[in-house]
């Protein structure tokens, strides 16, 4: 367990070292937000009546999805694992005293909580400083967002075992790119990036719902705004419990295997 | 300009030694601009007009946005990408040759993953004037490509002032990414749709809304024909632009890196 | 004929400090060192001399090619090659400047050599016969024959290194800059290199500034040698005087690591 803390120390530490990009970083993330709050406000002002969430709940969701975007963007790949694992390198990983599949898992926590933690508040602030409907306000009791928080750590941690199962992956694949590619895409679809899932069309959504990218940004985020009601927050949690156990569990058991079979080939 | 192509077709060849990952890379890129076309017509298709726009509409705004961010992304790869140009010592390579400086750092990349984009604006653009979005005259057809054209341009100017803030700071700021990668993000909707605020920083500012907006109206035949000159007004904005770059590069012979 | 007179230049770089709590102070601040990288530093080199530059690690060597090449300005000083101010008259000046620098490539990684070539013409504006000509002197002094149909990416370090001097030779400059043009080159690379520059310097009466940390190097192609440390000149002689100024029975290398220690740089 040190092992992993001091690594994660490690990570925050490099992560602060890029004031400036977290400065950046931040301004950009509240600009886009805004936007994102007035292009919505123009269909919501339109007709209130076909909009399928509370402005307040889709205002919630779009400042906590600026401030988190570390937590669930996929594109934050880590190319120098990727490398280690094409090239074979990775099987120097053996001479350490650690699993690899929990190294890599205390690597991608590490680096979107360090990623995250720089730019997260000032955005909430700002956020919670904009008039009501289109600020970020804390409408829910006390245990909802308990429950909140705990949807946010599940979501972080089916995101980093979906990255995992797609290096795991490139120990098969010549070519991982394109997966990513279309993990990237399809996240951005299925898991509410485009538009929250509750304005996809009628199929979609549900498709969207079940797909383990649903079990990412869109649980947490609509239980803040109350888009998704107190009653239904077991089986939305229970999706993500689901989806977290699958994804770890293919990801370590190829993990595993490919590694075998790595130090087989002699990298 | 010969030169130019020269170097285009060392690009080509280069792109063709890795036709696997090359082909993916365009995927890729395509699948973000798809994705942000569907997100238009999932909401379209929910509230059936916004604004007083009509999907086709919409597509047409998006076409004109998407052609000129991607022709800007191909041919002036070497500016928004100048943070790696600089870290690499290729600048200073550049700076022993005997050519214009400009001219070699657009000649240095050419992102050719951004031909399915420009196939996606194409296709945007025939289907919505099959669609019907606008009735057509040869003035307007040349509005469409001053759009175009001068959008490119615009974004060329954004670029250049990108490069030119990485000889003081090294790397590059995200915070151009909100006027480089935002626009074609935002571009999809007329921008008189993000309220009035949003309407006038772009159009005297950062004057995109004089390559997209403005024009627009004229097209859809709800405002004045000289709103489909202004075009033409938003490439004052390379003046400072280019200021700046040359600025960048006298602060670079002083310091060194 | 290239002047340098009472040449500085300083560096302003940002303060950098380890640990957590600094990490978090930079958030807030950051300070600025001053580093001087030359110091009133003068020399002339007449044509067609070939002259070996070297100096410790951050001694200012970098700093003097870029100088050289019109990369850089300095603070103060002047500095002129063949009567022109490379920072002045950028393109005039580098287009009778070949540079080779040893550890970054300027040929294309993915295509074959001729064609890098090809374009380099372009850029240089060699006019076709003179290019023809010069290639193939090249092609059979290097030694490049079959190298030319191959990419930069399938060649091996020593064969990469020869297209490498030649594709900075492809439009036949009157002054080459060489920054460690051996490192890393097998013996029989390294010889053959070594070869071409006093052919060329020879034949073309080409000037040649080579920095370099192998002393080797400097012994077989030098007729002279320039020394600096913390951004002066030191010593200008020949490499035998370098020799002799060090203790008896010493090899070159460690004659001038003897030098290095009694100028305490």
């Amino acid at each position: 367990m040190k092992q992993y803390t001091a690594f994660f120390r490690m990570r925050l530490l490099a992560g602060l070292q890029y004031r400036s990009a977290a400065l950046a970083g931040m301004s950009t993330q509240l600009v886009w937000g805004t936007m994102e709050i007035l292009l919505y406000r123009a269909f919501w002002l339109s007709d209130p009546s076909r909009f399928p969430m509370g402005m307040e709940a889709l205002a919630a969701y779009i400042w906590l999805q600026q401030a988190f975007l570390a937590f669930f963007a996929l594109w934050y790949w880590e190319w120098d694992l990727v490398e280690a694992v094409k090239t074979g390198s990775v099987a120097y990983e053996l001479t350490r005293p650690t699993d690899l599949y929990g190294m890599w898992m205390a690597r991608a926590l590490a680096l979107r909580l360090s990623r995250a933690a720089l730019r997260a508040g000032p955005i909430l602030l700002v956020g919670a400083l904009l008039p009501a409907p289109y600020g970020l306000r804390l409408r829910i009791a006390p245990p909802v967002f308990l429950a909140f928080l705990c949807s946010m750590a599940l979501m972080l941690v089916v995101v980093c075992a979906y990255t995992l199962l797609i290096y795991s992956l490139s120990f098969y694949l010549t070519d991982a790119n394109g997966v990513m590619a279309l993990s990237v895409a399809a996240a951005d679809l299925l898991g509410g990036g485009v538009v929250p899932l509750p304005f996809l069309p009628d199929g979609l959504r549900q498709f969207a719902q079940l797909s383990p990218f649903g079990a990412m940004q869109n649980i947490p985020l609509r239980i803040f705004g109350g888009d998704i009601p107190p009653e239904g927050i077991p089986a939305a949690m229970g999706l993500q419990l689901f989806w977290a156990v699958v994804l770890i569990t293919a990801g370590a058991l190829l993990t595993r295997s490919g590694l075998r079979r790595a130090v087989i080939l002699g990298g | 300009m010969r030169l130019y192509l020269k170097f285009l077709s060392l690009h080509v060849k280069s792109a063709l030694t890795y036709r696997a990952s090359f082909l993916l890379s365009c995927l890729g890129q395509l699948l973000v601009t798809v994705n942000t076309f569907l997100g238009v017509k999932f909401l379209l298709d929910r509230f059936g007009t916004i604004a007083g726009y009509t999907l086709p509409q919409l597509a047409l705004c998006f076409a004109v946005i998407l052609a000129a961010t991607s022709l800007a992304e191909c041919f002036a790869r070497g500016l928004d990408a100048f943070a790696s140009v600089l870290s690499e010592a290729r600048f200073d390579r550049i700076l022993v040759r005997p050519r214009g400086i400009l001219f070699q750092l657009l000649c240095e990349k050419i992102k050719l993953t951004m031909a399915p984009r420009l196939l996606q604006a194409a296709l945007m653009l025939v289907w919505s004037i099959s669609a019907g979005a606008v009735q057509w005259t040869a003035a307007k057809a040349v509005v469409l490509t001053l759009m175009i054209l001068c959008g490119a341009a615009l974004f060329f100017g954004l670029f250049l002032i990108n490069a030119a803030l990485c000889f003081f700071t090294l790397e590059s700021l995200e915070v151009m990414n909100i006027f480089t990668d935002g626009p074609r993000e935002y571009g999809k909707y007329p921008f008189g749709i993000y309220g009035k605020g949003v309407l006038w920083i772009l159009t005297l500012l950062v004057p995109l809304a004089l390559v997209q907006y403005w024009p627009l109206q004229y097209l859809l035949d709800r405002g004045p024909g000289w709103y489909g000159l202004l075009p033409l007004l938003s490439l004052l904005f390379l003046i400072p632009c280019t200021a700046l770059w040359r600025l960048g590069v006298r602060h670079y012979r002083s310091t060194g890196s | 004929m290239i002047e340098m007179r009472d040449v500085s230049k300083t560096y302003r770089v940002r303060k950098r400090e380890a640990g957590l709590g600094s990490a978090l102070r930079r958030l807030v601040s950051g300070g600025w060192d001053e580093v001087p990288a030359l110091q009133g530093l003068s020399f002339t080199i007449p044509d067609g001399q070939v002259v070996g530059y070297i100096g410790p690690n951050g001694a200012g060597k970098s700093t003097t090619i870029k100088i050289l090449s019109g990369i850089l300005r300095p603070d103060s000083g002047s500095c002129t090659v063949d009567g022109l101010v490379p920072w002045e008259n950028r393109k005039a000046h580098v287009a009778r400047l070949g540079v080779v620098f040893g550890q970054r490539s300027q040929l294309w990684w993915d295509v074959p050599i001729l064609d890098s070539f090809q374009l380099l013409r372009d850029i240089y504006r060699v006019p076709p016969r003179a290019f023809t000509e010069t290639l193939e002197r090249l092609t059979e002094l290097l030694d490049l024959g079959d190298l030319l149909r191959t990419p930069a990416r399938m060649l091996s370090l020593g064969q990469r290194m020869r297209c490498e001097v030649a594709a900075a030779l492809l439009h036949s400059p009157k002054v080459l800059f060489l920054d460690e043009p051996t490192i890393g080159l097998d013996a029989v690379s390294k010889l053959k290199v070594r070869e071409f520059i006093r052919e060329e310097n020879h034949t073309r009466g080409t000037t040649v500034i080579l920095t370099t940390h192998d002393m080797q190097d400097v012994e077989a192609l030098c007729s002279r040698v320039l020394l600096i440390g913390k951004g002066r000149l030191l010593l200008d002689g020949t490499p035998g005087e370098i020799r002799s100024m060090a203790g008896e029975n010493l090899s070159t290398e460690e004659s001038v690591a003897d030098l290095y220690r009694r100028f305490g740089i």
